[in-house]
């Protein structure tokens, strides 16, 4: 195949390589390791594949990678639209690098109801690469909902306790506020005749929408509600620890590690993209929101008693980073923002990880029935510091990297912005260091923590790649930023020239 | 001289029969079989009129291939074959015809006789079909008596259940009641433009417009509204849906339905009815809302669906409050999609409630994926089709009303319609939930799925994903038929200049 077809086809084939598989292991026999295995060697397939866009990326060349563009309905006008530039790029390999991941850890805990719980599995990665490489408004919209689907059902049939209200409420939370998404998808495509993000942000550029100005603050907060609550910004985070502490395993994994990162990666295309105007009217508020997720998210992770949720509040707190950096509009901001998007995915993944493997041995989540871990499980101990660590945001790991251009970018954009966000770092620091002291240190409090064992070779298999990876990207962040930084000068480029139009007058 | 006398000065064509040929077909169908029934023991009254029925659809949809070939007016200017009526000859006899191969194993396990049974679903069928080709309003008023009265009856098919017999009283009472209005409105018609010949009618309007023709279009809603179950017209849904057989409800709540919209739409688009804006508008909104919100509180499946298919009827009149054009072809569209999910539906419905029609509350669905996976699967399919999501018709369906309804500005009406279909997921989600999420409480068995409904199963399954994911071709068809429907009284001005003169 030469490399032309292959850079025109390759999206194609990450996208649909899991449905692909989905499909194949409906026809399969209820024989739970060929299973297993199946569904393992095809998200490795899928992973491997998806090294292409990296490696075959041109930093220099402008605008979306790996495009491919077929008419699909005629009339509505609606295209088979894909490509990424370096934003979209990295959360597809991090989709694809954490999918395997998420089949390895399933392997003994997901026990019954095996063939589901795969097929489910990787109907939802085809469905989260679509999300990030479809081009074409209707096709984003179209991955967008798919997603909903397997996570809900993923949530309500392998969870524990409370799963069916936490699947229920997971659904009903997405679903309302994606519908506000849909009606501005539609009143573009009734102004502007095309459903093409390309097509749509020319039209909107050159001023040529009618009926633009009057509509566009309520098309922004459209997007915005659809996303803000995928992220989830503070106050509509209400859903995601009830669905965290529910899910599975693998469900937690991807929820945090790539699902909520739909949602700023929809502001960070759509949002700064389409409405650079509105999204800098609105900033103020919305900065102040993500702010006081961070410092609210950081404050209720401390007093949780269970592992998970602790995990679950963090996440809220990190992704407030993400949104403070977005909406600073400077290049250290953009850049740290994506860099904490795929750094949290990464740690925030295995600390997930690490959770379930805790509650494989013990069926509990709570802090106080563990303790003194560290001395039955030292393997255990030393990966959950390492990635705890990484989490924190210490010095060459990669949460530090993310965090430090997102506060930068912040203090850019307003100084006292900077300054309540960095108390975030510090009350990160405090909650995962005191959760890892109670979990591992001191003395054995319950006997049967005991006699626990430590990590088996498919549980370090899981772990080992996300902390090398975690390194690399404390130690090589440039690997991953020069990539990134064109995508970010392109998408603020808009704002530069707004910047000019309010000095000019 | 007016057309119609000149016409009775000739006699019909072989092309007027042809373009008359899947009726002709139903009806010496239907009445083949029921000249069998008698003949014929219970079971294989039920298994070889079955049979007869399931033929004389194909054979109808074969005819309407041929029809197909031969457009234009028949039986003077009584009846319209252009892709239009086509299309709602496809739709309605497919329906026809997975609603009988899911009443195959429904007759057998309610121990119901075969003859009158599918008899009469090939008449209303014929009545159905005849009021998508319609274009006279009195021929289309007896279609539609023909089409109501056989499903009167059918409503009342589950012999030994009280409900059943009172939801055809119901139904019938309210529905000749509705059907009084339609006609009344009918003769104001007449009144207001001196015709009844829905060509002629729209010539007349255009040149002027009386009180009276504004009064009999909002007579005219009142009946055909009753028909597809759209609020304020809508309380006798639920209780008639929940009494009849469930091969029934998946017939009525889709075929019907259908026909009468096809109606709907040749009154207010291709007739150019007055003041019809506000009359679909208001009745679109009250029908999503008092749907789905009605629907929330439902613990029986096939009430949950009745209120569901309310909603449905309030989304398709979105798309009638649209412009004429694209609204039609949305309108077209969705009426497809719903008919494959629903009626895919129903059939699972209709196969898991067993002798008497036991189980059809929400608890008796519970551990369904457990216990059935392939046939709970398939009604998830059906489920969230129903929600909209991607890869399903009613996905895209949604989408392009909703996106018609912004293309003519109603954004009003587009945000009461989407908040609706959140407001419908959950609903929907419950039987979801119920089904993979909840253990059994006792087990309700679950019959092994036969042949028949299989296919029935798969027909509609196809349909809905293939209505999702390669829309083109029946959306390209879509758009046709309404562009000639639209534009028809231009093509019928230059075929027939001698149109009547307006009542003086």
């Amino acid at each position: 195949m030469s490399s032309e077809i292959l850079n025109s086809w390759i999206l194609t084939l990450v996208t649909f390589i899991p449905l692909g598989g989905a499909l194949l292991l409906l026809l399969f026999p209820r024989r739970q390791r060929d299973i297993r295995i199946f569904a393992l060697v095809v998200t490795l397939l899928t992973f491997a594949l998806s090294l292409h866009l990296p490696v075959h990326f041109h930093r220099f060349q402008a605008g979306f990678h790996y495009e491919i563009d077929r008419q699909w309905i005629a009339s509505p006008n609606i295209h088979y639209h894909m490509g990424v530039d370096g934003i979209s790029m990295w959360l597809v390999v991090l989709t694809t690098f954490l999918t395997p991941l998420c089949v390895l850890i399933s392997w003994k805990s997901i026990a019954e109801r095996v063939k589901e719980f795969f097929i489910l599995l990787l109907v939802l990665e085809t469905a989260l690469i679509g999300v990030f490489t479809s081009l074409d408004l209707f096709l984003f919209y179209f991955f967008w909902e798919a997603t909903l689907i397997p996570m809900a059902l993923l949530i309500g049939m392998y969870g524990h306790g409370r799963k069916v209200y936490a699947a229920v409420k997971f659904f009903l939370y997405t679903m309302v506020a994606s519908v506000f998404m849909l009606a501005a998808i539609l009143w573009l495509y009734a102004k502007v005749g095309s459903f093409d993000f390309v097509t749509i942000q020319a039209a909107i550029r050159s001023g040529q929408v009618e009926g633009f100005s009057s509509a566009a603050t309520w098309l922004f907060l459209g997007f915005f509600v659809a996303f803000a609550v995928k992220v989830p910004l503070f106050p509509l985070h209400t859903w995601l620890p009830d669905a965290h502490v529910e899910a599975p395993t693998a469900g937690s994994v991807l929820l945090a590690g790539v699902l909520l990162k739909m949602g700023t990666y929809g502001m960070l295309r759509f949002n700064l993209g389409l409405f650079p105007e509105q999204a800098r009217q609105n900033a103020p508020w919305i900065m102040v929101l993500a702010l006081i997720g961070i410092v609210y998210g950081a404050l209720v992770a401390m007093v949780q008693p269970n592992l998970k949720k602790l995990i679950a509040y963090s996440s809220i707190s990190h992704l407030g980073f993400v949104v403070l950096g977005i909406f600073s509009f400077t290049s250290a901001g953009l850049n740290g923002a994506e860099f904490v998007m795929l750094a949290h995915g990464v740690s925030t993944g295995a600390l997930f990880m690490l959770a379930g493997i805790i509650y494989e041995r013990r069926h509990t989540y709570e802090i106080n029935e563990l303790g003194g871990l560290a001395t039955p499980m030292p393997m255990y101990a030393t990966f959950f510091l390492f990635i705890t660590l990484s989490s924190v945001g210490l010095p060459l790991l990669n949460g530090f990297i993310g965090e430090f251009l997102v506060l930068s970018g912040a203090f850019q954009a307003r100084a006292v912005y900077g300054v309540l966000a960095a108390t975030g770092v510090i009350w990160s620091a405090c909650y995962l260091l005191w959760m890892y002291q109670r979990v591992f240190f001191g003395k054995v409090t319950q006997e049967v923590n005991n006699s626990l064992p430590d990590l088996s070779a498919r549980e370090k298999t899981a772990l080992w790649p996300t902390a090398v990876v975690a390194l690399a990207m404390g130690v090589l962040p440039l690997i991953w930023l020069n990539a990134i930084d064109p995508a970010v000068q392109n998408a603020l480029a808009p704002f530069a020239q707004l910047a000019s139009k309010v000095a000019g007058r | 001289m007016s057309p119609m006398d000149q016409s009775l000065q000739s006699i019909p064509q072989a092309a007027d029969y042809i373009r008359f040929l899947p009726e002709l077909v139903l009806s010496i169908c239907g009445i083949v079989v029921m000249v069998l029934d008698p003949l014929l023991d219970e079971e294989s009254s039920q298994k070889t009129l079955g049979l007869i029925a399931l033929l004389g659809t194909i054979a109808a949809l074969a005819a309407t291939l041929y029809m197909s070939t031969y457009p234009g007016l028949g039986f003077w200017n009584m009846i319209r074959v252009d892709e239009f009526s086509v299309f709602f000859h496809f739709l309605i006899l497919s329906i026809a015809a997975v609603v009988i191969l899911m009443s195959y194993e429904y007759m057998a396990v309610q121990r119901i006789r075969g003859g009158e049974y599918y008899g009469l679903i090939l008449f209303g069928v014929l009545g159905m079909v005849l009021m998508s080709s319609a274009v006279e309003l009195v021929l289309i008023f007896i279609a539609l008596e023909i089409s109501s009265i056989s499903t009167y009856i059918l409503a009342g098919f589950r012999l030994r259940e009280a409900s059943s017999s009172e939801a055809s009283l119901k139904y019938f009472l309210l529905g000749s009641f509705a059907t009084a209005f339609f006609l009344y409105g009918v003769a104001l018609m007449f009144g207001a433009t001196g015709s009844t010949n829905i060509l002629a009618i729209s010539q007349s309007l255009q040149a002027n417009t009386s009180v009276l023709a504004y009064v009999a279009v909002a007579l005219m809603f009142v009946g055909l509204g009753f028909k597809v179950a759209s609020a304020p017209f809508h309380v006798w849904t639920p209780d008639v849906y929940e009494g009849s057989p469930a091969p029934i409800v998946a017939l009525m709540s889709t075929g019907p339905k259908a026909a009468v919209f096809a109606v709907l739409l040749r009154i207010f688009f291709q007739a150019n009815a007055p003041g019809r804006f506000w009359l679909i508008w208001v009745s679109a909104a009250l029908s999503m809302t008092l749907g789905n919100v009605g629907a929330l509180v439902q613990s029986n499946v096939k009430r949950l669906l009745a209120y569901s298919s309310i909603a449905h009827a309030g989304y398709v009149l979105v798309a009638f409050a649209a412009a004429p054009e694209l609204g039609t072809s949305a309108a077209l569209f969705y009426t497809a999609a719903y008919a494959a999910m629903n009626v895919g539906a129903f059939a699972v419905v209709s196969h898991f409630a067993g002798f008497g029609e036991r189980y059809v509350t929400l608890e008796d669905y519970s551990g369904l994926g457990r216990r059935s996976p392939l046939l709970a699967a398939t009604l998830t399919i059906f489920l969230l089709s129903l929600i909209g999501i991607p890869i399903t018709g009613g996905f895209f369906a949604k989408f392009y009303v909703f996106s018609a309804a912004l293309k003519a500005n109603l954004v009003g009406l587009t945000i009461i319609g989407v908040i609706n279909s959140a407001i419908g997921a959950y609903y929907y989600l419950r039987i979801i939930v119920v089904m993979y999420m909840r253990e059994a409480r006792e087990e309700t068995p679950v019959p092994s799925v036969p042949a028949a409904l299989g296919v029935a199963l798969a027909i509609s399954l196809i349909a809905t994903v293939y209505l999702g994911v390669l829309p083109e071709r029946v959306l390209t068809y879509a758009q046709t038929s309404a562009a000639q429907l639209v534009h028809a009284e231009t093509a019928a001005a230059s075929a027939h200049p001698g149109a009547v003169p307006p009542a003086p």
